[in-house]
């Protein structure tokens, strides 16, 4: 990708990244609730009014909306998201902090939804309307219709509950821990990208380039593995970073089923308990995190596939 | 009429029975009172935790409340809920795409960069602030879902809109003095529907799976509705010793999910000339 597009797509992130924070910062303004009343109750204390009256003041919450907005906005430029209300630290630490363990759950159900999807969307192609494609278009439909957080339950029941293999929740980020909620997350993801490498393999399978490498008496095998797979593969690789951005938005569901320590537990506890600064910030982060990873994927693209990487 | 329909279902058969099938679960919904044997919110804490058996067929949870009248009453939620969210989706889609395609400039600027920003951050966390923000009920789901969605239609029906902006026929109303209000409806309109219906059926499942998995995490229906997703979310505290409590839930969202699938699935084939 030249120079130019890539600059024009970050002024582009940067005018989206200002619209998001107006939006965030209009939802926790209009808001019910009243932060500095929050900030009391989180800690246990019932405020007198005129204390209320005073901690509103500090907070400039008393100010017009756009000062507000502008104040909150030029802090947040330099790093700086507040405190967190619940948890009497700064948003940027506490975000710190539960970053790691998200992105690794990520990867490693990436990497599990791989290991699944691949070979069983190659299977699904090579056997096409022969039975072991019919099993795995069974298998990816379930994928897409049963809830995640119930197959996420079921799995507790079996291997933690009844077998006794796993340890039922996950309050680290270990090894044993991840399994389950990674399982989980991996599940409906690759019921989604074995239909992808399925539909992309089937594509690639009637292209002249396979006939020919036929003729010429290739093995079928080193057809498939070396001819049509890394064509089929290239257009998963956008998918693949599209995956990762709502991996992390989307695992609040799982974190909290499986009491994982991650982003999306600790959103959901900061909405929980009116934490308005904590939720701005993971609002924001997230939505940078998500672009930029959207970026260097479309980069990556371009790198990756000679066809566009050459200008053809 | 009558032939018609019965070559209609003999040309369609995996369609119609799907259909029937979701039907079957409208009616489900529709005549709870009358299928389930008990009010879902009785509670009757001295047959508290009764596992499944002649009296209860799906046992009975932490209330002593029925699972199967709760079940039952649980297709009235999310059913209803998934079909308005579907359909709020597809008139706010159509209508912003039709409208950002056919006027272009700021106008198509302005609604696209909306949907750019809402489409830029995944959806999930927008949903989950909207629906906790905004306070938890089924109907602040619905329109935190909607909030996140709306983009998906409005990008397909634009570009569709984009397609035919330019042909002779659009010139031609514009230039014969058609108020541009009837070009919309009468042009622009049927030509970007099909699709929009289309993917707006295959999506009916997928919604449902957000609505559950947003009560799931208590930003959805709250207590004492029974809502399928809300009622695996009590049933979790009590996996080990009373599993049938997410079991039936569980079983009811992906049998639910599943028909309105195939359904979307169905359509799709029978009405796009393309497959």
């Amino acid at each position: 990708m030249k120079v130019k597009t890539v600059v024009k797509r970050v002024l582009e992130i940067l005018v989206v990244l200002l619209g998001v924070s107006f939006l965030t910062f209009s939802l926790t303004y209009l808001a019910p609730g009243d932060p500095a009343l929050a900030s009391f109750t989180s800690q246990g204390i019932s405020p007198t009014a005129s204390e209320v009256e005073e901690v509103r003041e500090e907070m400039g919450l008393n100010k017009p909306f756009i000062v507000q907005y502008g104040t909150w906005l030029g802090n947040c430029l330099r790093g700086d998201f507040g405190n967190s209300f619940s948890m009497h630290k700064p948003v940027v630490s506490v975000l710190l902090q539960r970053l790691w363990p998200t992105l690794k759950l990520a990867f490693f159900s990436l990497i599990l939804m791989i290991i699944i999807a691949v070979p069983f969307g190659m299977v699904s192609a090579v056997k096409q309307n022969q039975w072991p494609d019919y099993l795995v278009r069974g298998w990816t439909f379930l994928g897409v219709s049963i809830p995640n957080f119930w197959f996420g339950m079921i799995l507790m029941l079996v291997l933690a509950l009844q077998l006794h293999l796993l340890p039922v929740t996950s309050p680290d980020t270990g090894l044993t821990s991840m399994i389950m909620p990674a399982l989980t997350l991996a599940f409906p993801m690759s019921a989604k990208y074995a239909r992808q490498v399925r539909t992309a393999v089937l594509e690639e399978l009637h292209q002249d380039y396979v006939v020919g490498a036929r003729a010429r008496g290739l093995s079928e095998k080193a057809i498939l593995w070396k001819h049509v797979f890394p064509n089929a593969a290239l257009p998963l690789i956008t998918l693949l970073g599209l995956s990762l951005g709502s991996l992390l938005g989307g695992t609040a569901v799982v974190e909290v089923l499986f009491s994982y320590p991650g982003l999306g537990n600790l959103a959901v506890q900061a909405i929980t308990s009116y934490d308005y600064p904590l939720i701005q910030g993971y609002v924001l982060w997230i939505a940078l995190i998500y672009m930029v990873i959207n970026l260097i994927v479309d980069t990556s693209y371009n790198f990756f596939d000679p066809r566009v990487r050459l200008g053809a | 009429m009558m032939e018609k329909a019965i070559r209609f279902i003999k040309e369609n058969k995996g369609f119609s029975i799907l259909l029937a099938l979701a039907v079957l679960i409208l009616l489900i919904a529709l005549l709870a009172p009358v299928l389930a044997w008990q009010d879902p919110t009785y509670s009757d804490m001295g047959s508290a935790f009764q596992a499944p058996g002649p009296g209860h067929l799906f046992g009975t949870d932490r209330l002593g409340r029925d699972v199967l009248s709760r079940v039952i009453y649980g297709t009235r939620i999310s059913v209803p809920a998934a079909l308005i969210l579907v359909l709020a989706i597809l008139v706010i889609g159509t209508v912003l795409g039709i409208v950002a395609g056919y006027f272009g400039g700021w106008v198509d600027t302005v609604i696209m960069r909306i949907a750019d920003m809402m489409i830029s951050f995944p959806g999930m966390v927008l949903a989950i602030a909207v629906a906790g923000i905004m306070g938890a009920s089924i109907q602040n789901a619905i329109i935190a879902l909607v909030v996140v969605s709306w983009t998906k239609y409005a990008r397909l029906a634009r570009s569709l809109v984009l397609k035919i902006r330019h042909e002779d026929y659009v010139y031609a109303a514009v230039t014969t003095g058609s108020k541009v209000i009837y070009i919309l409806r009468q042009y622009m309109l049927p030509n970007v529907l099909p699709t929009l219906v289309i993917t707006a059926t295959t999506d009916i499942g997928a919604m449902m799976l957000e609505l559950a998995g947003l009560s799931f995490l208590g930003f959805g229906a709250q207590p004492p509705i029974p809502e399928w997703g809300l009622m695996l979310n009590e049933g979790r505290q009590y996996i080990t010793a009373y599993p049938w409590l997410i079991l039936f839930p569980g079983l009811a969202i992906a049998i639910v999910v599943s028909i309105f699938n195939l359904l979307g699935d169905s359509l799709r084939d029978i009405l796009d000339p393309r497959s």
